[in-house]
């Protein structure tokens, strides 16, 4: 009986007795879930155009985030940091697509995800031995984001914001907005979607594979970037980062593999669940720590009665 | 010259299907036995056998129990690591639990409890397929890792959290905890081994193992040709997971001695997976040329520098170590898809033709 008060009444009577409590839980749960959506992004954009399921997306956004720090250190003003980081971006795109994704062109599924988890390793070793593993702070005032932080008091409780979270909700709103805009509105978006939608048509109507996908590899390393500036203000930058990639895979479970708006929406709902439950049902009656399997277990549930995700494209077989 | 199969007629079926069509294939097992059962053994130091030796044989075990699953039956599974825990603390339960029970019993025991688990956690793939199936069993690889954390009864509530294999005796002689002899280990891991590779190799020539390839090969023709879909998908999930629970118990009890809930976290999983597909994913042989590529490399790159007289710290050997196993995959995949196991299919089709082009 108490086990079941616990899960069904006692929870509940927590939310309602400290509201501005839940707030503040709910606040924290969106911008982690913001967070999530933005990588998850970068994995949908790649998995539209080319059918790869990118697996080093997120020790992208740790190699962005410790390039800006690393040449911040060497004496680069930030600012001129920030375009010299997004060069480097664009030269590992570049070098993925010759490297990798042209001589593997036509290659089953999994020798594709198996290429990408083969380029995490290799940017982990390589961003070890350039940059080393210790932990390092992000650059956020040099960058310009504010720090510090204000108080709401709804309810006659009261709510802390961090300015940065701010920040980064703001920001990322921006650059999704930018990124549907580019995607829907511009030539080289339009022929995003089409390569998304049939490679051969794609191809036969003249545009060119290769652009394409180091234009794709390069806005994900953008996101990367921007994910990374985000995260590393609010956790450190160190290649403990690289789980959060682990994060976003259930997101994408959630939303569908093609979605954009599902890795967004996915995002979201993930980001505010887990930190609900852990707060509510995992710390008092699981031990806590629920955040590594929840999101899992809860885009798995969701999986059952969908199997493309909420937002994926219907899987049409034929024999 | 060597590989003539000229001669060798078959006459009737039954030898048609037999495990070695060519005999020489045969004097070639025999041979590679003789080496793992008499050769090294004598000439194996202690570095050897506790740093090459048994983890290839327990990696390349891990390796075949996920081959079956992802390599004949087609579903990939990035949870190998947590299914190893599994047979790891079923193991320690159950030697701890009945002190008096015989070690060899024990292992094959816990594989039962890791197969269990893994096909609660294949049932999804009824449903889901593909990439999504993959990210499913990541649900499993984070749900039981944490378990193995947060669950004390596992870990007898010890204070470090970790589990501690104590001395077990088998017939008077010492096989596992600080106690043991290296070779000892070796024998013990060497027979299991074999014995696994044994059945292995047999239920996949087999009626499943038939079943197993229509299903990866495509599942809605399988089962239109009235193969049961659930009924294969689960066999191979339990089957695998079973492999992969007695590679996990003798991964601790004969190889590492201790175990934290760490230990079976997601490096873990992929390790094994760059063992399946650099050897070759459906196929036997693969797992095992694929587990000495990935256990001998780091030790070769940390020895590289020192002949060369080149000072390089163990930091960045380490951090080299995982930058050139990432590209060396990426060549790999790049060189030859199939891995390993097509080179050595490749290898064998030039030696019986040799000298002659064709």
């Amino acid at each position: 009986m108490d086990t079941l008060k616990g899960i069904f009444v006692d929870p509940f009577a927590d939310m309602i007795a400290a509201p501005d409590f839940l707030l503040q839980v709910l606040w924290e749960g969106l911008v982690g879930g913001v967070l999530y959506a933005l990588i998850a992004l970068g994995f949908v954009l790649i998995f539209k155009s080319s059918r790869i399921f990118n697996f080093a997306q997120g020790i992208m956004v740790v190699f962005a985030a410790l390039t800006l720090v690393g040449l911040h250190e060497k004496g680069v003003p930030a600012l001129l940091a920030l375009p010299l980081t997004l060069g480097v971006m664009f030269m590992l795109a570049v070098a993925i697509e010759r490297a990798v994704l042209r001589p593997l062109v036509n290659q089953p599924d999994i020798i594709l995800f198996m290429a990408t988890i083969g380029i995490t390793l290799f940017l982990i070793g390589l961003g070890e031995i350039i940059f080393g593993g210790e932990n390092k702070v992000m650059i956020t005032e040099q960058l310009g984001i504010p720090t510090g932080s204000f108080t709401l008091e709804p309810f006659g409780g009261f709510v802390s914001i961090e300015q940065k979270d701010l920040t980064a909700v703001i920001g990322a709103v921006l650059l999704v907005g930018v990124l549907l805009l580019f995607l829907n509105k511009s030539k080289i978006g339009r022929a995003i979607r089409a390569l998304g939608d049939d490679h051969q048509a794609a191809l036969s109507v003249g545009i060119s594979l290769s652009t394409i996908w180091v234009i794709v590899w390069f806005i994900a390393g953008v996101i990367a970037l921007a994910t990374g500036i985000v995260w590393g203000a609010r956790a450190g930058v160190s290649f403990a980062l690289e789980v959060i990639a682990y994060k976003a895979l259930p997101v994408l479970m959630l939303g569908g593999l093609e979605s954009v708006m599902g890795a967004i929406i996915g995002g979201l709902a993930i980001g505010i669940l887990e930190k609900l439950f852990e707060i509510y049902w995992g710390q008092p009656l699981l031990g806590g720590n629920t955040e590594m399997w929840f999101a899992y277990v809860l885009a798995l549930i969701v999986l059952l009665f969908r199997p493309q995700g909420l937002f994926g494209e219907r899987i049409i077989e034929r024999v | 010259m060597f590989y003539r199969t000229a001669g060798q007629f078959k006459t009737s079926y039954e030898a048609d299907h037999a495990l070695f069509p060519v005999r020489q294939d045969a004097y070639l097992l025999a041979f590679i036995l003789l080496l793992a059962f008499v050769v090294f053994p004598l000439t194996a130091s202690e570095f050897a056998f506790r740093a090459l030796l048994i983890p290839v044989l327990i990696y390349s075990l891990a390796a075949l129990g996920l081959n079956i699953l992802t390599g004949y039956a087609g579903q990939l599974s990035l949870g190998t690591g947590a299914f190893m825990g599994v047979g790891a603390y079923a193991c320690y339960k159950l030697l701890t639990v009945f002190p008096e029970m015989n070690i060899v019993i024990a292992i094959a025991m816990s594989g039962f409890f890791s197969a269990a688990v893994g096909v609660l956690f294949g049932l999804p793939s009824l449903r889901i397929k593909g990439f999504y199936l993959a990210i499913a069993t990541l649900a499993a690889q984070f749900f039981l890792v944490w378990l193995f954390q947060k669950w004390a009864w596992l870990y007898n509530y010890n204070a470090s959290g970790a589990i501690q294999v104590p001395n077990i005796e088998m017939f008077g002689i010492t096989v596992a905890g600080p106690r043991a002899e290296a070779i000892t280990q070796y024998y013990f891991v060497l027979c299991f081994v074999c014995a696994m590779t044994f059945f292995a190799i047999n239920i996949t020539r087999g009626r499943i193992g038939r079943m197993w390839k229509a299903v990866r090969d495509m599942d809605i023709a399988a089962e239109l040709v009235g193969i049961n879909l659930m009924r294969a998908k689960l066999t191979a999930f339990f089957v695998s997971s079973y492999i992969v629970g007695v590679s996990g118990a003798l991964f601790v009890f004969l190889w590492r001695g201790a175990a934290e809930a760490n230990l079976f976290d997601i490096p873990l999983s992929f390790r094994v997976l760059f063992i399946a597909i650099i050897g070759g994913l459906g196929s036997i042989l693969g797992n095992y040329l694929g587990a000495i590529l990935i256990v001998a490399l780091p030790v070769i790159i940390g020895s590289v520098p020192e002949a060369f007289g080149i000072p390089i710290g163990s930091a960045t050997v380490e951090h080299l170590n995982v930058m050139l196993v990432g590209a060396l995959i990426i060549t790999f995949l790049i060189v030859e898809p199939h891995g390993l196991a097509r080179f050595w299919a490749m290898i064998r089709e030039k030696l019986i033709l040799w000298p002659f082009p064709h």
